[in-house]
């Protein structure tokens, strides 16, 4: 396992990950949607071109969706590296992903270039940095598309301006346990962020995780943006620990039952969905922060929560298998992780 | 008439469905259409789709709106009326092409109608002296308010040197 999946950052208590994506455009170029198989290569040829000029950046590593098993392509959407609009897009689609697995460049996504840049722990602000300077190699040798009025040209008026989503992926357990997430929903709403499920837009809430980012990319400095967001999430964090020091001061053992049986179903189950896995996952993980389940490091959890996803268990087991089969591999794989 | 599932609510959603040739009715209470999903419009509602709702909903007149729609963008070919439809550009020139029509649509998405953010060195060495000068100009000015009249003197140099540089490359 690499890069945020290892749960080495600060504030990795609660928040899993910080990421960036920045999405820009090449001048005069038709967006991805309306391009011909070959100019789409000549646009994944010039980031990677422009990616070789720099020795300091990391290697990378190209990942053409068009050579790739369905499979394959699903993995890296579940692992973060790439978007799910970019695992369907076969025809000129591809990621090219740093060895460490911080930064991944998709190309011909929506947009032609998605940096995106992603951080365990909370380091939206390092992120930022880190994204921004891609965005400064890339651009020595690529036009973007852009305008003085309106900042970086995208295919979708919603991302116009800094081209930029931030967003935090945070586990609030005992602010949905408590009924406090319909109240934070509504208030960050009003200051231009939004709050979704684990893999992005559309997608659903499971096992307590969420993700905060910004909203509006006009009319805000990339900075504004950073800055607003970490200070939320700060307050989002201070919330959570509130809420938890209640439910320990008013529920104790309670909750210890509801964790201890997690953990005991996770230590002995024979059958698993990926749905109980993650309602599990979220108990344990509340229970090691709560200090009730002892030696279990943050990123042991975050690879169980990978790695018994759909495609990567397939994956690992070399061939496609039904669901019922992977209940079973699920309940195994995830019984062989916590023995070690 | 009482839901058809729950048998205990009275029904607010009726349905008709035709499936193989046979229809059937159905009729809900508002609880079991929400937890059925039937309400839910997420299905075939995207956010290219809410743009779009926005495009259309400015007062111009119809003759006024149907020759603003022929308006063509000379690289990609997308025309403002397919734009209005989808809700999607087809190039950065686009934007170009359609022009100041595209603020009342960027103020209603972001609330904003200007870009405040990072300047691309390539594109924007110009923009990127203007905005310095402007920041200067700003530093300038509380100096003087607070009466550093050496810290002024050395920014006015520095806005005169910015200036004199712009003008050299130009």
């Amino acid at each position: 396992m690499k890069g945020w999946v290892l749960g080495s950052g600060p504030q990795s208590d609660i928040i899993l990950s910080s990421r960036i994506r920045l999405a820009r455009n090449i001048a005069d170029v038709p967006f991805p949607s309306e391009l011909h198989a070959e100019k789409a290569e000549e646009v994944i040829d010039s980031v990677r071109n422009s990616l070789s000029k720099s020795e300091s950046t990391p290697e990378f590593k190209d990942y053409i969706m068009q050579n790739l098993a369905p499979l394959e392509r699903q993995c890296l959407v579940e692992r973060h590296l790439i978007s799910p609009g970019l695992s369907k897009n076969c025809t000129g689609g591809a990621a090219l992903i740093s060895s460490d697995e911080t930064v991944s460049i998709m190309v011909n996504e929506e947009d032609h270039i998605r940096i995106q840049t992603i951080l365990p722990g909370l380091q939206i602000k390092k992120s930022w940095k880190m994204a921004s300077d891609i965005d400064d190699l890339l651009e020595q040798s690529i036009e973007y598309a852009y305008s003085e009025n309106w900042g970086y040209l995208t295919s979708c008026p919603t991302n116009v301006g800094t081209g930029m989503r931030a967003s935090v992926m945070v586990h609030l357990p005992a602010l949905n346990i408590t009924g406090n997430m319909n109240k934070i929903l509504q208030a960050v709403a009003h200051i231009g962020l939004t709050i979704r499920g684990l893999y992005g837009e559309g997608t659903e809430i499971v096992g307590n995780i969420f993700q905060i980012s910004n909203q509006i990319t006009l009319g805000r400095a990339e900075e504004e943006i950073v800055e607003n967001l970490t200070a939320v999430t700060k307050q989002v964090i201070d919330k959570e620990k509130e809420a938890r020091k209640v439910l320990l001061e008013r529920n104790r053992i309670q909750i210890e039952d509801k964790i201890w049986r997690s953990w005991g179903l996770m230590k002995n189950a024979r059958v698993m969905n990926s749905q109980e896995c993650m309602k599990l996952l979220s108990d344990v993980r509340l229970g090691v922060n709560l200090n009730i389940i002892g030696n279990i490091p943050t990123g042991l959890l975050n690879e169980i929560m990978i790695e018994t996803q759909t495609a990567s268990i397939q994956r690992n087991s070399g061939k496609e298998l039904t669901a019922s089969e992977r209940d079973i591999i699920r309940a195994e794989m995830v019984r062989n992780k916590l023995e070690t | 008439m009482i839901c058809d599932e729950c048998g205990k609510r009275p029904a607010a959603v009726h349905i008709t469905k035709v499936e193989n040739g046979k229809k059937s009715d159905i009729h809900l209470c508002e609880q079991c259409a929400m937890q059925k999903n039937l309400l839910s419009l997420s299905t075939s509602f995207s956010v290219n789709d809410l743009l779009a709702g926005l495009l259309n909903s400015g007062g111009a007149s119809q003759i006024k709106a149907e020759m603003v729609n022929e308006v063509k963008c000379n690289v990609c070919g997308l025309s403002y009326g397919k734009f209005r439809e989808t809700g999607r550009f087809g190039c950065g020139n686009c934007y170009k092409v359609f022009g100041e029509r595209l603020n009342p649509l960027f103020k209603k998405v972001h609330g904003n109608t200007s870009h405040t953010g990072k300047i691309p060195n390539r594109a924007g060495g110009r923009i990127k002296v203007l905005r310095e000068v402007e920041r200067l100009k700003q530093q300038l000015d509380e100096a003087i308010r607070n009466e550093e009249y050496e810290k002024a003197a050395d920014l006015r140099d520095k806005i005169r040197d910015l200036n004199n540089a712009g003008k050299g490359e130009a």
